[in-house]
């Protein structure tokens, strides 16, 4: 047997078993023959697909692996840890589990989705060597007889076999121990052979002499996009998402990706987001070759234009807003929704910047402040209950005398979105002090019955 | 006891100033290229402004006066008021992001126009600044930074003359020690300080419509003043404040007394 699921393996079977044997003990175990070529075609496409969503440089790892270079493409994602949780959460949801850990070398990652204890592991920068440390030597990727040879010298552990030295290992077991280690360590380069979609509408250019300065890099990307955008025209597409993939001479590969908020397949846009992101490739000893890949590109019709009968059209602002999320992430760019709750802190969403204007906006029945602070922060407060504002509160360490309020404008708790909140209840006052400053306050209950809150009071927003 | 009482003298044309005035400009390579105003629609203070309102097209500072200089309450809708006259939608750059959109949307800002940038740091939301000046498809550009060095504002003035985008930066600390940095030099064309007064007193129990002293620190070819006004209204309009003075301040304790009503019929 090659693979066994989680019920077969509860059930004590393991891979290696032959099928014979566990027929006999569970005679209605269902076995499948096994289709190496299937599977490799179905890492292929999952690696395809992660390839249009997650980096640009993605390569399969035969039999169970893919492998990602995520340099430059994690800050899409809102960072490293975000963006796993985000893939691990997408592959669960089309029914696979999955393994996975970023780290600085090929190899470490290796090692360590494989032989690590947790399912997500997300090493620092410049710690590889100390997290592998504890790892099986089988994590290095050596062949079986090597790591069968190491585990009769009593080597087990990568730690303990990266403090050996050198020379008796290589005369022993050849170069293939110091290799790995090199490459598992970051010593030497490794390259990854992405793979490449089917059909893509790609360009791609070698050169004579490796090219290195940034503005020969620029010269080119100007060169490589009108006749991508001629392609994806000639389609009736406009990309969303673009790679550019360029070739070093010591056969490593640095990625640039730029995503677009809408369909866009003008020369000039495009190429003004790749160029901006220029300086975070290291060129090395020169490029020899540069493509140009439309990942995503999706329908993009022909737009009318501004017909002349006195209307004026608002000024279309998707390319400042690609330049923008390309530059902070996408994430961090967003309109703010109005949602129908009368609790402050529910009562917005984030979505897409460009997303279409709500027909409705939050009601205007009562003053709102200009800040809302992250959580509402304590005070000492004296008030008269059951529902007077109060005399005078403390806020950091500051006393405050009202001198004049509005409310209470009561809020009860929202109980059919959490049991908790059945009885609880909000009273929210506008203050203004002495000196003017003018203060949203609550008391947690409505200062009568004790199920309602702890009748404490609280700072929620400034008003200007 | 403040600018909005004092006049500024008529002052009668000076045909060697206006030279010299037409002059610079065409040094300043401004020549041919009308600049565009959005006047208060306060008397008052569009006089003090060169030009009869603020400049679109250019940067002006603000910010909150005494402890509104680590909220930036009274500033964020002083600006969020201006920003809401401008035509387009408006970029809003933070880097902590407690703006509450009801509230701007009271300062007639309503959700649908801004857009919000949370930058990491400073060096993002200057960089973003500059981007969505230099766009020119915004009404409005407003960020909040703490440290605005000259070289930057320089570079973002200069993006906002390209574009006739107005540009609106919130300088807000962290710590009360860091608002000392508002006095450096920078590149813009006006620089505010906005503080809190008392509200407008009401015949009833009550808070009234806040009021703020709008300090006009610095007016390129202008004079420094200050007003006393009344806060944005649903539209973004700012309304012409009375003194401080001719009102007396009732706690709410004391609000709610039975002599309240007296002390109102007397003052009627």
């Amino acid at each position: 047997m090659l693979s066994v699921d989680l019920a077969a393996r509860r059930a004590g079977l393991r891979p290696g078993t032959p099928v014979t044997k566990a027929r006999a003990l569970y005679p209605d175990l269902t076995v499948l023959e096994a289709d190496p070529q299937g599977d490799r075609d179905g890492l292929e496409a999952l690696a395809l697909w992660l390839q249009r969503r997650i980096a640009p440089i993605v390569a399969t790892d035969p039999p169970d692996g893919i492998v990602l270079d995520t340099s430059g493409a994690d800050h899409l994602h809102g960072g490293e840890a975000a963006m796993l949780a985000a893939m691990v959460a997408r592959l669960r949801e089309s029914g696979m589990s999955a393994r996975v850990a970023v780290a600085d070398t090929l190899g470490a990652a290796h090692a360590l989705v494989r032989h690590g204890r947790a399912r997500m592991v997300v090493v620092p920068p410049g710690e590889g060597g100390a997290a592998m440390a504890d790892l099986p030597v089988a994590g290095l990727r050596l062949p079986d007889d090597i790591v069968e040879g190491l585990r009769a010298l009593g080597v087990s552990r990568i730690g303990a076999l990266a403090g050996m030295p050198r020379a008796p290992l290589a005369l022993r077991f050849g170069p293939e121990v110091a290799r790995r280690l090199d490459q598992a360590f970051g010593r030497v380069g490794e390259a990854i052979v992405p793979v490449r979609p089917v059909d893509p509408v790609a360009v791609s250019r070698n050169f004579a002499e490796p090219i290195g300065a940034a503005e020969t890099i620029a010269r080119m990307i100007g060169a490589l996009v009108p006749p991508l955008c001629r392609m994806l025209e000639e389609r009736g597409q406009g990309a969303r998402c673009l790679d550019l993939l360029l070739h070093r001479v010591d056969s490593r590969a640095e990625a640039i990706r730029v995503a677009t908020a809408r369909p866009v397949r003008d020369a000039g846009r495009l190429a003004r987001l790749l160029c901006e992101k220029i300086e975070t490739i290291d060129p090395g000893f020169g490029i020899e070759r540069m493509v140009l890949t439309a990942v995503r590109a999706e329908p993009m019709g022909a737009r009318q234009a501004l017909s002349l009968l006195g209307e004026t059209e608002e000024a279309d602002i998707s390319g400042l807003i690609d330049v923008l999320a390309n530059r902070v992430g996408a994430g961090a760019l967003y309109r703010l929704a109005p949602v129908e709750s009368d609790i402050p802190e529910r009562s917005l969403r984030r979505v897409p910047a460009l997303a279409p204007d709500e027909a409705r906006d939050w009601p205007d029945h009562w003053p709102r402040p200009a800040r809302l602070l992250p959580r509402p922060e304590p005070v000492q407060a004296m008030a008269e209950l059951p529902d007077q504002p109060p005399v005078f509160f403390i806020w950091r360490g500051v006393r405050r005398t009202v001198r004049c309020a509005d409310g209470p404008e009561r809020v009860f708790g929202e109980w059919w979105k959490e049991d908790g909140e059945l009885t609880t209840a909000r009273d929210y006052f506008r203050v203004e002090d002495m000196g003017g400053e003018r203060f949203w306050l609550y008391r947690a209950g409505d200062g009568e019955h004790g199920e309602t809150g702890s009748q404490g009071w609280f700072v929620h927003g400034i008003f200007g | 006891m403040d600018g909005s009482s004092r006049r500024m003298p008529a002052s009668e044309p000076r045909p060697a100033l206006e030279v010299l005035r037409a002059q610079i400009s065409r040094l300043e390579g401004r020549v041919g290229r009308r600049r565009a105003l959005l006047p208060f629609g306060l008397r008052e203070i569009d006089s003090r402004l060169p030009g009869g309102g603020l400049a679109l097209g250019a940067l002006h500072e603000v910010a909150g006066g005494g402890r509104d200089a680590l909220h930036a309450a009274a500033a964020a809708q002083f600006s969020a008021g201006i920003a809401a006259r401008t035509r387009g939608k408006v970029l809003w750059i933070v880097t902590r992001q407690d703006l509450f959109a009801p509230g701007l949307m009271q300062a007639g800002l309503p959700g649908r126009r801004v857009i919000y940038v949370q930058a990491r740091s400073d060096v993002d939301v200057l960089a973003c600044f500059e981007e969505g000046l230099r766009h020119g498809g915004l009404g409005a550009v407003v960020a909040e930074v703490a440290r605005l060095p000259m070289t930057a504002s320089r570079r973002l003035q200069l993006a906002a003359e390209m574009s006739g985008t107005l540009g609106m930066a919130i300088r807000r600390w962290r710590r009360p020690a860091g608002a000392s940095d508002f006095g450096q030099p920078t590149a813009s064309v006006t620089r505010w300080r906005v503080s809190v007064l008392p509200s407008t007193a009401l015949p009833v129990p009550g808070v009234g419509r806040a009021r703020w002293r709008l300090e006009l620190i610095r007016a390129r070819a202008g004079e420094a003043a200050v007003f006393d006004v009344e806060a944005c209204d649903g539209e973004g309009r700012l309304a012409q404040g009375r003194l401080v003075a001719d009102r007396f301040a009732v706690p709410a304790v004391l609000a709610d007394g039975p002599g309240q009503e007296a002390a109102w019929r007397a003052r009627a």
